[in-house]
């Protein structure tokens, strides 16, 4: 039984292991923190937000300052494919950011029927109507 | 009152008289949860009980609020109250909110609940003021229940038969309250009374009219003061139409049936929200979120939020997030965080429910006391935005990490919203010779976030307000003595990237003309640090600056030299068209600052957020997204990795999974394992280039500017006080000219 837990990983509920959802890739044990069994890179966001206003004559760009901000971006090891993406000022330890009770998950998903796919919900649900008969 | 009539007076009553001032009561400010059922309420609930015969009735009060807000958005003078920033609704004889509009602003009538409970506990038994048929009180004091003190409510108890037995309510943002600065959200304020009008809920309207004395004490104390009165007129008549709608309820259903009405729509929603909590999984997501400016100076602020689920409860963690700024007007209070969260239940995640409070019962907040969350009664707040809509991104954040697993969902998932008021606001003289204090519409233009199967829509609506509107940009220079001259245009590159992509913000230019004394200000953070994050291996938005061109008259220049001006920001400061012109750049934050013709002030408003990895975005979006001018080609390439033909945008999609697999092979060859990571870059303080505020790793211990010291979060004493920024100039000038004459030998 596997439950996504995020657009990129999911909890594989027998084997109670952290899985990448585009290589199937075994990532961790779900009780610990995903982010030890991925590889992370860090980097200058205006390698990613590049500036729009010449940097040589502006303090302001568009880019963030790489002395306030830092990206830390969280790969697969298997695949190479972003799982997350930190925005951190330098030095700030990342953060555990997903901690789930997997007894209490996988008592929650025995009365359940297994997905192939992740649920992405209704574009939007109409408020009820009381309509008189 | 029976003690009275005995002739003895309780002790209890004696310190009531005695208290010589009835500030904001704690007992009612902490409790967003539900009042207890009152013996009404009981009685009405023992006859009435048919869920289809109270959704009936439901629907029939609904309709009724919704007409009203019609009313409330087409008359209201406030430019807030045409695009939308308003509100009208329904609460219990016990002051809940039970329905509200479905069109306006959640937060601002969930927060009347407040001072209706002041009214009812402190008024209604008061010889001096009372609460009588045909009367209605007003408020905009934040601290006794408003999202801010630019925000004003007027609210009536509706009576049946001499008893309380609900009340109506019509908020509007009105701009202007006499502030500092105009438009009623300064940006500068030091002290609460920096902030403008401090309106406690007090009767202004007796036997259903307004009290002219009062009024005019009230305009006085404003830049507009034919705004104040005219909308104090729109809200009364809207309480009245919600007023005169429960009556004719009531004539036809019976009271027993509106009263059980009202109550049961909290009841339900509490028991709908918590059966849907249960499906949600257990656990924790942790989310922070820096902030890079008090308004006045560039700070690194913590917002530092732990949202935990257990069984049918949401608890959100706030421990560890900033200390207050006792002179800044950027803290936000605890029950404007409160408000603003319902917002995101009841738009973001479960849109079909009753807009009414019971969705916040299941759910605890903590806070630190005297934090920027928190803060203390004298602290000011009227910029609470700053800190607030980080706070409610974190929360998004977090709801979404936990909600993304469950089967059964009300609408999609979706990243993170863009959160900031980069909108203008100004004041002065117009054209038609009126003193106004306003803000401009282009508050409502935030990007969505994008959702995993669809991109995020362009400048779409306020986190605030999903159903607000943009409002027409020749309708404000009818009025106002400024032109946009390059208005809701989309600005290249400004994008939340991801394989779906966030919706992206526009463009303003604007410039003053045709007035004797005008001014803009702006009040908005993002410059060094971006506002928003992606979500699930998406990236958040850029940071955003204003730009502006002085020294130069454009509309001469339009005479002159039409064909100089450059229609986008990044053309007029990459290129500068006018070489005599001065060319620069800020943070998003600019003091009231009065404004010569023709100079031009420049921003962006933001993107909403990317969905997963950028390197799996369909190579037809990119294309798409390049036709439409929406990225560059260096963007297709550094980010998305898309081949093509320059010319005609045709894909070459085998060797665009080529690039692709390659840019996953450096991804990795650039990479450590996380413990390695961590190992090197985390440090156990903050680096101390930057002024840090907030916990770093313990959430027990909070920096207040310093990276060496910490203090007991709550306790940071002395209190965080910054000094004045024209002090701090004068400080360096100073320093700088007494080295400088030193170096000169003189003395
Ligand atoms: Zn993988």
């Amino acid at each position: 039984m596997k439950v996504f837990v995020t657009a990129a990983l999911a909890i594989d509920l027998d084997s109670e292991k952290w899985e990448c959802t585009r290589c199937k890739g075994v990532l961790g044990p779900a009780r610990a923190n995903y982010k030890e069994g991925l590889v992370v890179r860090e980097r200058d966001p205006a390698e990613v937000h590049a500036p729009i206003l010449d940097p040589d004559r502006y303090e302001f760009t568009f880019a963030p300052d790489p002395e306030w901000c830092r990206l830390v971006e969280y790969f697969c090891p298997h695949c190479g494919r972003q799982v997350e993406v930190e925005y951190l000022p330098p030095g700030h330890p990342p953060t555990h950011d997903i901690e789930l009770d997997i007894d209490a998950l996988k008592a929650q998903w025995a009365n359940r029927e297994p997905l192939s796919e992740p649920v992405l919900g209704p574009d939007f649900v109409a408020p009820q109507c009381h309509h008189h008969h | 009152m029976a003690d009275d009539v005995k002739g003895g007076r309780s002790v209890e009553q004696f310190l009531k008289d005695a208290s010589l001032f009835l500030a904001p009561d704690p007992e009612i400010m902490e409790n967003h949860g539900l009042e207890p059922r009152t013996e009404l309420e009981e009685a009405c609930l023992a006859k009435e009980n048919d869920p289809h015969r109270l959704g009936l009735v439901r629907e029939r009060l609904q309709a009724g609020v919704n007409e009203s807000f019609e009313m409330l958005e087409n008359m209201g003078a406030a430019p807030g109250a045409k695009w939308g920033d308003c509100v009208s609704a329904m609460y219990t004889a016990s002051g809940d909110l039970s329905i509200a509009s479905s069109g306006g602003v959640v937060i601002f009538c969930n927060l009347v609940q407040y001072p209706i409970k002041f009214c009812n506990k402190y008024w209604a038994k008061e010889r001096t003021v009372g609460i009588r048929e045909g009367d209605a009180f007003i408020v905009n004091d934040s601290r006794y229940g408003q999202a801010h003190s630019t925000d004003q409510s007027l609210f009536m108890p509706v009576f049946h038969e001499g008893k309380i037995v609900a009340w109506a309510g019509a908020t509007v943002h009105e701009g202007e309250n006499g502030a500092i600065e105009p438009g009623g959200m300064p940006g500068t304020a030091e002290q609460i009374w920096d902030e403008g009008l401090r309106m406690s809920p007090f009767k202004v309207v007796e036997n259903y009219e307004l009290r002219r004395d009062l009024v005019t004490f009230l305009q006085n104390s404003v830049r507009e003061p034919k705004l104040q009165y005219a909308d104090m007129k729109v809200k009364l008549y809207v309480c009245r139409r919600v007023e005169q709608r429960i009556k004719e309820a009531i004539a036809e259903y019976g009271v027993e049936a509106v009263v059980a009405c009202l109550r049961n729509n909290l009841e339900a929603t509490d028991q709908e929200v918590r059966r849907r909590l249960r499906e949600w999984p257990d656990g924790t997501a942790r989310h922070c979120w820096f902030t890079d400016n008090t308004l006045r100076e560039s700070v690194q602020i913590k917002i530092n939020l732990e949202l935990t689920k257990k069984d049918d409860e949401l608890t959100f963690d706030f421990r560890g997030s900033s200390p207050e700024f006792t002179n800044r007007a950027i803290n936000s209070l605890d029950i404007t965080n409160k408000g603003m969260l319902a917002q995101l239940f009841l738009t973001f995640i479960w849109p079909d429910l009753p807009r009414n409070q019971g969705v916040l019962s299941p759910v605890n907040f903590i806070f630190d006391p005297a934090s920027v969350l928190k803060p203390s009664p004298l602290t000011p707040s009227s910029q609470t935005m700053m800190t607030l809509f980080t706070a409610w991104s974190c929360g998004q954040v977090c709801a979404m990490k936990l909600l993304y697993s469950v089967p059964e969902k009300y609408t999609r998932v979706v990243a993170p919203w863009f959160n900031m008021i980069n909108t203008f606001m100004f004041g002065g003289i117009t054209q038609h010779g009126e003193m106004v204090g306003n803000v401009c519409a282009d508050i409502n233009g935030m990007g969505g976030g994008a959702l995993a199967d669809a991109d995020g829509q362009h400048s779409l609506a306020p986190i605030f307000a999903t159903m607000a509107d943009l409002a027409e940009q020749e309708f404000m220079e009818e009025e106002m003595p400024f032109v946009q001259i390059v208005s809701k245009k989309l600005m290249r590159d400004n994008q939340g990237f991801g394989r779906q992509r966030g919706g992206m913000g526009y463009q303003m230019i604007l410039a003053m003309v045709d007035s004797p004394m005008w001014g803009f200000m702006l009040t908005a953070i993002g410059a060094k640090f971006p506002n928003v994050p992606g979500l699930f291996g998406g990236y958040g938005c850029p940071t955003y600056p204003l730009a502006r061109i002085q020294g130069v008259d454009v509309f001469e220049k339009f005479r002159t030299d039409p064909g100089s001006f450059r229609f986008s920001i990044e053309e007029m400061m990459n290129e500068r068209p006018y070489p005599e012109a001065t060319y620069s750049t800020h943070p998003m934050s600019l003091p009231f600052h009065a404004s010569k013709s023709g100079e031009l002030y420049m921003i962006s408003q933001g993107s909403g957020g990317g969905f997963g990895d950028p390197l799996e975005r369909d190579p037809a979006d990119v294309a798409r997204d390049l036709d439409e001018d929406l990225i560059s080609h260096d963007v297709a390439w550094r980010v998305y990795r898309v081949v093509y033909d320059r010319e005609t945008l045709i894909v070459d999609l085998a060797a665009t999974e080529k690039a692709r697999d390659e840019a996953r092979q450096e991804r990795l060859a650039g990479s450590r394992p996380y413990k390695d990571f961590c190992a090197s870059w985390s440090k156990d303080k903050p680096s101390g280039k930057v002024p840090y505020f907030g916990c770093w790793t313990d959430k027990t211990r909070v920096h207040a500017g310093s990276p060496d010291v910490t203090y007991p979060a709550s306790q940071v004493n002395p209190p965080v006080m910054m000094a004045h920024p024209m002090q701090v100039r004068i400080d360096a000038l100073e320093a700088e000219l007494a080295a400088l004459r030193k170096a000169g030998g003189q003395s």
